[in-house]
């Protein structure tokens, strides 16, 4: 019965999509994650409801463990939620076989990772050029596209440089790169400054929200770092595995520096009573 | 519920299908790019199978020999207790071979969950994975398993020609089959191939198991 409801809204959303009029290109209903670790259940998400407009700069903030990392891998369809349902343009991603999901990571979404995670035995270019491999893209174009790219995030000097042989900052550049080497709707960034110093971190914020205005890349960004807010449409932020409140650019301009941003500090330091949450 | 004429993201199943390919050429440009450039830890990892198959190979090359050339000579004398004997080498030898060769693709296919992880979101195919390691397993199986079938025949060449005389170079027979049964280069390929066979078998179970992991638990995971 459910099922067959379930297949109707998905017909529905579907015939809204050939329409072109979707406005949101994510949406999250009802998301839960249960890890089973041995005996232990534990709750990373109960229940999100999240819309993200096209085009949208979002933010999810909170403290680690607070089940950001795990939103930012079910929106990414990098893992199945135990309850709920996440909408890409209006598919539902649990509908998807391997071959659409593997669709959707290579041209739908590009993804950043605090880690970088570069492969470590491919230079630069090659890196940024893998994705295209998987699309089926020929070899000059590829190659043209990734200079390109790397020209745009700044290192087409360093094109032949293994990941190691660069800085972290690099490193990020050449996985920004990479995140957009499929000219993706989408960009997921996972705590992507949490392995940079200050300055570094600023521009790699700077650059995603270039990418945003430029070219109306959406970017979903989970992260506890504040310099993020300042360039954030929407800041959601979630505690507990729940939207604790979800807040807007207008309102947030406001609190920042205000009693409300000496809040959201203390807040990052809470020691880590959630660490039974995995770090992802 | 998902018929094949729905749309999914403003296509058909059959165009997203033809939009996530690896073609056999790129496969192999990866791999072989992979092997050189870790080329050390692709040697220890090969060098399981060259021994391996250096020992199936001496045992093969020293029954031929037996076979052909030293007939009635002593030492080689061959009593069906002997065949029975080598036979049991050679089987001992398979199956070190075999773990060897398990365990070695273990450790590089754990090594490299990471690496696994990043490759499918950015829009790997499971069977890409498994492809990519099969081929690595292949090419790495091929080249220790030919060096060690080389290496183990000189060996037991030269030992016999210690033993019987020089000669064995000349009167062994090379003949792939022949009248004395399956000769030198007979067993160079039977080596060779079981060499790169079991180094592949033995790939697949681990980057299949890998591959099959969901994207963010292969990201996860810290060696």
């Amino acid at each position: 019965m459910a099922e067959q409801e379930r297949s109707d809204e998905t017909r529905q959303a579907q015939a809204k999509t050939n329409e072109q009029v979707v406005e949101f290109t994510v949406r999250c209903r009802n998301l839960h994650k249960v890890y089973v670790m041995g005996k232990v259940k534990v709750w990373a998400l109960r229940g999100i409801d999240l819309d993200i407009r096209r085009g949208e700069y979002v933010s999810i903030m909170g403290p680690s463990g607070s089940g950001k990392s795990t939103l930012f891998n079910m929106i990414g369809g990098l893992d199945k939620p135990t309850e709920g349902t996440v909408f890409i343009d209006e598919v539902d991603l649990a509908q998807l076989d391997a071959y659409e999901l593997a669709w959707l990571r290579c041209r739908k979404i590009g993804y950043i990772f605090q880690t970088f995670n570069l492969i470590p035995v491919m230079t630069a270019l090659e890196n940024v050029t893998l994705p295209m491999t998987f699309a089926g893209i020929p070899e000059d174009e590829r190659l043209d596209r990734g200079m390109e790219l790397l020209k745009r995030v700044g290192l087409a000097d360093r094109w032949n440089h293994k990941p190691a042989e660069l800085s972290g900052g690099q490193q990020q550049r050449v996985a920004i790169a990479r995140a957009l080497a499929n000219d993706p709707a989408i960009v997921l960034a996972d705590e992507p400054t949490g392995n940079l110093d200050l300055r570094t971190g600023r521009e790699i914020i700077d650059l995603l929200k270039e990418l945003n205005e430029e070219n109306s890349v959406t970017i979903i960004s989970a992260t506890h770092d504040l310099k993020m807010i300042d360039v954030s449409d929407r800041v959601v932020w979630i505690r507990d595995g729940k939207i604790a409140r979800i807040e807007d650019r207008s309102k947030l301009q406001l609190q920042v520096g205000m009693v409300e941003g000496e809040e959201l500090l203390e807040e990052e330091e809470t020691p880590p009573e959630e660490s039974e949450m995995p770090e992802v | 519920m998902a018929t094949t004429g729905e749309r999914i993201f403003g296509l058909t199943r059959e165009e997203i299908k033809r939009q996530i390919i690896l073609p056999w050429k790129e496969a192999f440009k990866i791999c072989a790019r992979n092997i050189l450039i870790r080329l050390g830890r692709s040697l220890v990892t090969a060098s399981t199978t060259f021994l391996s198959v250096a020992f199936l190979m001496s045992v093969a090359t020293m029954v031929t020999i037996a076979r052909s050339v030293a007939k009635g000579q002593a030492g080689f004398q061959l009593t069906p207790e002997d065949i029975a004997r080598y036979n049991w080498l050679v089987a001992m030898a398979m199956l070190i071979c075999f773990v060897g060769i398990v365990n070695s693709m273990l450790m590089s296919v754990t090594e490299r969950y990471r690496e696994i992880g990043t490759m499918k979101c950015l829009g790997a195919l499971d069977e890409f994975i498994v492809r990519l390691f099969l081929i690595e397993a292949g090419l790495m199986g091929l080249l220790g398993s030919l060096a060690g079938s080389i290496v183990g025949m000189l060996v037991a060449l030269l030992r016999a020609s210690f033993g019987v005389g020089w000669h064995v170079w000349v009167s062994t027979q090379w003949a792939v089959y022949g009248e004395h049964g399956i000769g030198l280069l007979g067993w160079l390929i039977i080596s060779t191939l079981t060499g790169t066979v079991l180094s592949m078998l033995a790939g697949v179970p681990p980057a299949r198991y890998a591959a099959k992991l969901p994207a963010a638990a292969a990201l996860r995971t810290e060696i």
